[in-house]
């Protein structure tokens, strides 16, 4: 390994590292454009100049690997006149706009600018201006201001796997643009915001809102999609201005799906801020004493048997667990958290984890996805795997819907037939997953949630446990989930107890008038109609399907305003902060259901966080741990039977919306309307769709 | 303005043979390295590159239409704006300048009735202003599709293109009667030496 120094300071470092990724393991710190470390080298801002001795010029840092016995300086006067040269040619085009950019504040170039550049510039001809492209409704453009450090080209063909990007023309003329001025088609093309140096593509629905030094930051969880990405919820008063990804490697990068960044301003639109009863038909407002005296008044001398509760996809697990110790105080085995219908069971936690963990895509080396798109149910995960792709020696194949993933797959077939014939052994792939070291298996909730999908489930475990993906070290059995309190349901038994429905079964109880009582727990995605004359109470943040149909509504809040757990798709356990307060009279959820516990005279014992946490962490001990995806172990699971023909479909059917706050989005629907046919994998609706 | 650009491209059976030749000299893998002869290819059969032979190309060599827009936007030789038949490339750097490009300039500009960048009318001369094409010791020329005309005056340049508009296919090179970039008026030494067919 070579050894340099820099600055004086000695360092040994991989052969192949560049000066620059040196410098930044020592903490010194060199100015950079173009460099990102998860993006190719490219070299072409010329900012991270830096002198080494022996050479005769000063070198770009970022594209030079570190060669034995190298003396590098990088604040040296020859060192900051070259940086502060390189800074005057970049101004020479860029307009001198920061007070009315919306970058001003967090601008790279400003911040370099004022370290590193001159005070004045000599340059007293005409600027170049471009003309503004079209990238869509998420990204805002402002060409002139651009400076060329070809980020944006690089993240979309690398990372999203979207070559939709380029740099047309050369010299002075040169120009980012999209191929034929079309707007980005990708679920991640809000990172190009975060990824660009200075002003020139900025986030369009929060244009001209805030200055970054306005805003509160607090650091969450994303509750959106299952894969519980770190974010920055940035506020201010007591308004969510714009959400942006943290960094967690083992999770997200620092990569961020376009609906968790987005769908923010769901959270000021269709906010249920007060409690409403429905009187004569329609929903009166109410206050708080009033609903939970309507409730419990209701309840009387009803028989628990004929109450049930159905837990939503964005359901915290504190409410989670709060509601199922009402239930089972009041003796009622009819709960599920399981809205699509999945076939999944809570007996072996490793049957409904993502076991390869996310960060573990990155060793497999032969992959089957089955009955999911996940480009469309997790962007960011779809990423990775095309990642690990890029890398080369993965082996992918789909049976399911098919799609342009960004990475090269076989499609195999559209239906359980496909898989049952590799997990008997009688196809090709099924060698293929035998022969690999670390093979895996993504099962989406498309092959789940559907009348075979016990049956389903158990041929995926066959498949896992002949071709080997279940061994010491590495468990390839992946469920990829689409909702935030999936597994957290599934960790806390927010399932059918002895006797009790599942979800179809409290509909159709419903219908028949056999459940007389049903709580929504944010659940919007249920057939509202089929529930008949049955009692709906809906706690949930926004007015949806589920309050439009409910006969008592209890306003909670949202996965920003309340400090509440998920666990991710992984088996994560993840603690959201409370980035703003509920709206109105609106309550944390959990509350709510102390609350209501105490009208139905059947008091929980928690009267604080602390307490609800301490009873998460009695009734199942991951709660006990944050942050870490443990293994789990392997048993048996999964049913037997025949399975059905009709083809996998993924659950996914609008990106841009999928849940209360994105369809209360406005963003999101101008990107439904924008990418219209190609935001969803498969164009006929499903019965889950609300 | 109406949009010239044609909704489809295909290579004629020639120049698609052709292309299959020239994606064959890259090993596996590499085939995108064709994007560049393959691009000349379409643009010598449209006279210019569209936008439908761009893709038709990405197509061929499985890479991103923007790819190849970047590249077909980058080189100045490809024209994306539909061309006249003869593309007539006068040079106005410095070495055809001193040796009176700008009388060159004005008489072609003078016989074709166009400016620079303009079509004539008939769709016969499409009429540029370039930069050194590295004929400095034949100073001023300029070219025409693909040959050099050079020491031209303007009544030089005027014959030239008249005999194009007749359809003639006037002769390339130096326009005075020197061969080559040998001395005006023959060689000035080793003059014993025999010279070959091509004596001037």
């Amino acid at each position: 390994m070579p050894k340099l120094t820099i600055d004086g300071i000695g360092i040994e470092v991989e052969a192949g590292t560049t000066i620059l990724q040196a410098a930044d393991m020592l903490g010194i710190e060199i100015p950079r454009f173009c460099y990102h470390e998860r993006l190719a080298i490219a070299g072409n801002c010329r900012m991270c100049l830096v002198e080494v001795e022996k050479m005769p010029k000063p070198v770009a840092s970022c594209a030079m690997p570190v060669g034995e016995g190298m003396v590098v300086r990088t604040n040296t006067p020859g060192v900051r006149k070259a940086r502060q040269g390189v800074m005057e040619f970049l101004l020479i085009n860029h307009p001198l706009d920061c007070p009315i950019c919306d970058q001003g504040g967090e601008c790279d170039l400003q911040d370099q600018a004022m370290a590193y550049g001159r005070d004045r510039g000599r340059y007293h001809e005409d600027k170049r201006a471009v003309a503004d492209k079209e990238f869509g409704p998420l990204i805002e453009t402002f060409m002139t201001r651009c400076i060329q450090c070809t980020r944006c080209v690089r993240f979309i063909t690398e990372i999203a796997g979207v070559p939709e990007l380029g740099a047309l023309g050369r010299g002075e003329h040169m120009e980012i643009a999209t191929y034929l001025n079309r707007a980005i088609d990708s679920e991640l093309s809000g990172n190009l915001i975060d990824l660009c140096p200075v002003g020139a593509l900025t986030n369009k629905p929060a244009s001209y809102t805030y200055r970054s030094w306005e805003l509160k930051k607090t650091e969450s969880v994303d509750a959106m999609d299952g894969l519980g990405a770190a974010i920055r919820v940035d506020t201010r008063g007591n308004e969510v201005i714009r959400i942006l990804p943290r960094a967690n490697d083992a999770v997200n990068e620092e990569w961020l799906s376009d609906r968790s960044r987005f769908a923010c301003d769901g959270l000021k639109h269709q906010r249920l801020d007060r409690c409403y009863i429905r009187q004569d038909g329609r929903l009166q407002p109410a206050a708080w004493p009033e609903a939970l005296q309507a409730i419990a008044a209701r309840l009387k001398g009803v028989p628990a048997a004929r109450i049930a509760a159905i837990a939503g996809d964005q359901a915290d697990c504190e409410t989670l667990v709060a509601m199922k110790d009402l239930m089972a105080s009041l003796g009622s085995p009819h709960l599920d958290c399981r809205q699509d219908g999945a076939k999944l069971e809570t007996g072996v936690r490793a049957s409904y984890l993502f076991n390869a963990t996310i960060a573990g895509i990155e060793e497999t080396d032969a992959l089957l996805v089955v009955g999911s798109n996940p480009r469309k149910e997790a962007p960011v995960l779809n990423a990775r795997i095309r990642k690990r792709w890029l890398k080369g020696g993965l082996t992918a194949a789909v049976v399911g819907p098919d799609g342009d993933f960004g990475f090269r797959h076989e499609w195999l077939g559209d239906g359980p037939a496909t898989l049952a014939e590799i997990a008997a052994g009688r196809h090709p792939f099924f060698e293929v997953l035998k022969a690999a070291r670390k093979p895996m298996l993504i099962l989406g909730q498309g092959a789940l949630a559907r009348d075979d999908g016990a049956a389903v489930l158990g041929l995926a475990r066959t498949l896992a446990e002949t071709t080997g993906m279940v061994k010491d070290g590495w468990n390839g059995f992946s469920v990829l989930h689409t909702a935030a309190a999936r597994v957290g349901g599934l960790d806390l038994g927010f399932v059918p107890g002895q006797g009790g429905r599942d979800v179809a079964g409290i509909v159709a109880g419903a219908a028949a008038g056999e459940i007389e009582a049903v709580f929504l727990l944010g659940a919007d995605e249920v057939e509202m109609n089929a529930l008949g004359s049955a009692f709906v109470v809906y706690l949930g943040s926004h007015g949806d399907a589920g309050a439009h149909r409910a006969d008592v509504v209890l306003p909670g809040a949202a996965y920003t305003e309340k400090s509440a757990t998920w666990v991710n798709t992984e088996g994560r356990v993840q603690r959201g902060r409370l980035a703003v307060f509920p709206p109105g009279e609106a309550k944390e959820d959990w509350k709510v259901v102390r609350a209501l516990s105490g009208a139905l005279g059947k008091p929980l014992p928690y009267d604080g966080l602390a307490q609800v946490r301490e009873r998460l962490a009695a009734v199942n001990p991951v709660f006990a741990t944050l942050g870490a995806a443990a293994p789990a172990g392997w048993g048996a699971f999964g049913g037997g039977g025949p399975v059905a023909g009709a083809p996998f479909v993924s659950p996914i059917d609008n990106f841009y919306m999928t849940d209360p706050i994105s369809r209360a989005s406005k963003t999101m629907a101008e990107c439904t309307a924008t990418f219209g046919a190609t935001c969803g994998c498969n164009h006929q609706k499903t019965g889950t769709h609300g | 303005m109406t949009n010239p650009e044609p909704a489809t491209f295909a290579f004629t059976p020639e120049n698609l043979a052709r292309a299959k030749a020239i994606i064959a000299k890259y090993p596996e893998g590499r085939q995108q390295s064709a994007v560049m002869p393959l691009l000349d290819l379409a643009q010598r059969q449209d006279g210019w590159v569209t936008r439908a032979a761009m893709e038709t190309i990405a197509d061929m060599l499985e890479m991103a239409p923007i790819r190849v827009e970047e590249v077909a936007t980058f080189y100045t030789m490809y024209n994306r704006r539909p061309m006249g038949r003869h593309h007539v490339q006068v040079c106005t750097n410095i070495c055809c300048q001193l040796r009176g490009s700008d009388g060159v300039g004005a008489a072609v500009k003078q016989e074709l009735g166009v400016e620079w960048g303009e079509t004539t009318e008939d769709g016969a001369f499409t009429l540029s202003e370039v930069e050194c094409l590295g004929a400095c010791v034949n100073a001023p020329m300029m070219q025409v599709g693909d040959d050099y005309y050079e020491d031209l005056t303007p009544d030089g340049a005027r014959a030239v293109l008249k005999a194009l508009k007749q359809g003639d296919a006037p002769k390339p090179g130096p326009q005075n009667g020197r061969q080559f970039s040998a001395p005006e008026g023959g060689p000035t030494t080793l003059t014993d030496l025999p010279l070959g067919t091509e004596k001037a």
